[in-house]
């Protein structure tokens, strides 16, 4: 074949690693343009969670000796403030791994010109995982930013919260992210999770008030809840009561769901983008 | 190895129970440009998806610029230029930064690729609408740039599905013309249409699909001769006064063909098919005279759904 200047075979174009960073790339070029939009809204949502519950009912809680004694006598804002950054990092993985994916497959078809170059499926699956992360990343750092000045943070350990909070947030995104690739109906059950999963997850995994506070039986139930596990992790870690054995668990839980969901999602994108 | 850069046997394609492709033999040369007609589900994009290395063949030998798409799919795809049936361009960005994007996923430099599209879109001749998003763009626009980004990584091979479907009379006679300038730049196509005058003016060679199946290979003008005859006469009748005209006028012309609109008489002599018919008694609303196109090899080959 050398009479077309065809070159070697398996030199190709891209490593692995590379084709990722160009799916990357490509997703990184529209959030350039839409970022400010994007991350204020993200941002918006948990500080106004943290304005009234923190702030507010907060005032009322910290006077009642009870109540400083679940909350093992960390103020309430300094004890909502992480908690929120996950169940923020949840909500937006919820978001960013439900409609955009389902429309990249259905409406707008670009998952089908990716692969028509060089990028493969379960590259493609990478590097758009690694989209989502970062931008859970850049909404979580604003997050932190914006309510620092406000005595909401006692100190670095936000930074590892600040990291809890997107594998949290990455653990829910990739199994969701394999349902959209499957869905191929027009009436998509994202709304219903929001509603019906995301929703009762936050109200139960520990965010206002500790799981220790519900009846036994619901509190087995939490502990399959992501976030709770994501919660237990980033207020450890931001009020410096993390323990090893406890962390090790919580960790292992989330980075098999995330384990999971990246399988599930290379299987799926590749059943229907090479059929 | 022989000269080809694709070369097919017995290829077959099943999703589930329903075989799309049903075992087929082709070469594609360097440097031609190769056609696939075929009716609607005749499996022409799916026959070019497995080209494109985006869907793994079910049966038989397949190899693309001397690899096999199986094992070396990635390397095959980074030499494509690929035009498929629906255009899937992101519509939230820019028209040049789809190009850029795209050219990035074939792992081209930056600079190269911002260079690339402007080129591409004056090729195109979109550059003033090189800042607006997609979303705004007209149809037929869109699939001049889902063209122009399938140039981007200056590809050996280019595979076009229906590529000037939803295109005006201008921008046809435009792709033409820069699909010519690509083969003369030593560029190898296959394309798809149901134009078959695009057929006619493009394709060195082309075969008809029906049914999963090749049921002719050849020229434009090899086909024409072997399965058409020098002359056609079209008559135009009254609706309900056509029963048995066919009958009546078989001998008329070696063949007949009944549209829902129109009979086409192959005849070789079209005045002498037209006097005859006079005698018989017919009073066509219409005739009309005129030579055997692609289009008549295709009715004849798949002409199967004409008859109800
Ligand atoms: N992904 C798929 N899953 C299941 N069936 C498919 C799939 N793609 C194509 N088919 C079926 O395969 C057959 C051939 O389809 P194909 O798209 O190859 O036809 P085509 O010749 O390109 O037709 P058209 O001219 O309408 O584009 C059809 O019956 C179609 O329904
Ligand atoms: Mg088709």
């Amino acid at each position: 074949m050398t009479a077309h200047g065809i070159a070697e075979p398996g030199s190709r174009a891209l490593s692995g690693w590379q084709a990722m960073l160009r799916v990357v790339e490509g997703l990184w070029i529209w959030y350039r343009r839409n970022w400010r939009a994007t991350a204020v809204s993200n941002v918006a949502q948990p500080l106004l969670y943290l304005a009234a519950f923190g702030v507010g009912f907060g005032g009322l809680i910290d006077a009642s000796p009870h109540a400083a004694q679940a909350t093992g006598g960390v103020p309430y804002l300094l004890y909502l403030a992480p908690a929120l950054l996950t169940v923020s990092a949840v909500q937006n993985a919820t978001f960013e791994s439900t409609y955009p994916i389902f429309s990249a497959f259905r409406s707008q078809r670009t998952y089908w010109g990716i692969t028509a170059t060089p990028i493969t499926p379960a590259q493609l699956v990478t590097g758009q995982l690694v989209g989502i992360a970062l931008r859970l990343t850049v909404s979580a750092t604003a997050y932190v930013l914006v309510i620092a000045p406000f005595g909401a943070i006692r100190g670095p350990g936000v930074l590892a919260a600040l990291v809890f909070a997107v594998l949290c947030g990455m653990a829910f995104s990739a199994p969701l992210m394999a349902l959209a690739a499957a869905w191929k109906k027009g009436r998509t059950p994202f709304a219903a999770i929001s509603r019906f999963v995301v929703l009762p997850m936050v109200l139960f995994s520990g965010t206002f008030f500790p799981v220790s506070q519900l009846p036994r039986a619901v509190q087995a139930l939490v502990r399959i809840s992501p976030l709770w596990h994501g919660t237990e992790l980033a207020r450890g870690a931001a009020l410096g009561t993390l323990r090893l054995w406890p962390a090790a668990g919580h960790l292992a839980y989330l980075t098999a769901l995330l384990a999971v969901g990246v399988l599930l999602s290379r299987w799926r994108f590749r059943v229907r983008l090479t059929p | 190895m022989s000269d080809s850069l694709v070369q097919a046997r017995g290829l077959r394609k099943w999703f589930g129970a329903l075989e799309a492709v049903h075992g087929i033999d082709f070469d594609v040369q360097a440097g031609e440009v190769f056609g696939f007609l075929g009716p609607n589900g005749a499996g022409k994009s799916s026959t070019m998806r497995m080209i494109g290395c985006v869907s793994p063949r079910s049966a038989g030998e397949l190899q693309v610029l001397g690899m096999d798409p199986d094992t070396d799919g990635p390397w095959i795809r980074s030499r494509l230029g690929v035009v498929p049936q629906q255009d899937n361009l992101d519509l939230e960005l820019s028209v040049q930064d789809n190009l850029h994007v795209y050219g990035r996923y074939f792992g081209i430099s930056r600079a190269a690729v911002r260079a690339k599209a402007v080129e591409l879109l004056d090729f195109v001749q979109l550059t003033d609408r090189a800042a607006d998003p997609v979303e705004q763009l007209s149809g037929g626009m869109k699939r001049r740039l889902t063209i122009a980004r399938s140039l981007v990584n200056e590809p050996e091979l280019m595979l076009l599905d229906e590529p000037t479907t939803g295109l005006d009379p201008q921008a046809r006679h435009l792709l033409w013309d820069r699909l010519f300038q690509l083969k003369q730049q030593g560029v190898t196509l296959i394309i798809t249409t149901h134009y078959m005058d695009e057929a006619e003016q493009l394709c060195d060679r082309l075969v008809v699909m029906d049914g999963g199946l090749i049921v002719a290979e050849g020229s434009p003008r090899e086909l024409i001769a072997r399965y058409a005859t020098r002359e056609v006469l079209e008559l135009r009748l009254r609706p309900g006064a056509r029963n048995g005209w066919d009958e009546t006028l078989k001998d008329v012309a070696d063949r007949v063909e009944e549209l829902p609109d129109r009979l086409l008489l192959y005849a070789s002599d079209g005045e002498a098919a037209l006097a005859a018919a006079h005698q018989r008694g017919v009073q066509p609303v219409s005739s009309l005279i005129r030579r055997s196109t692609l289009e008549d090899v295709f009715l004849r080959l798949t002409g199967r759904s004409l008859v109800d």
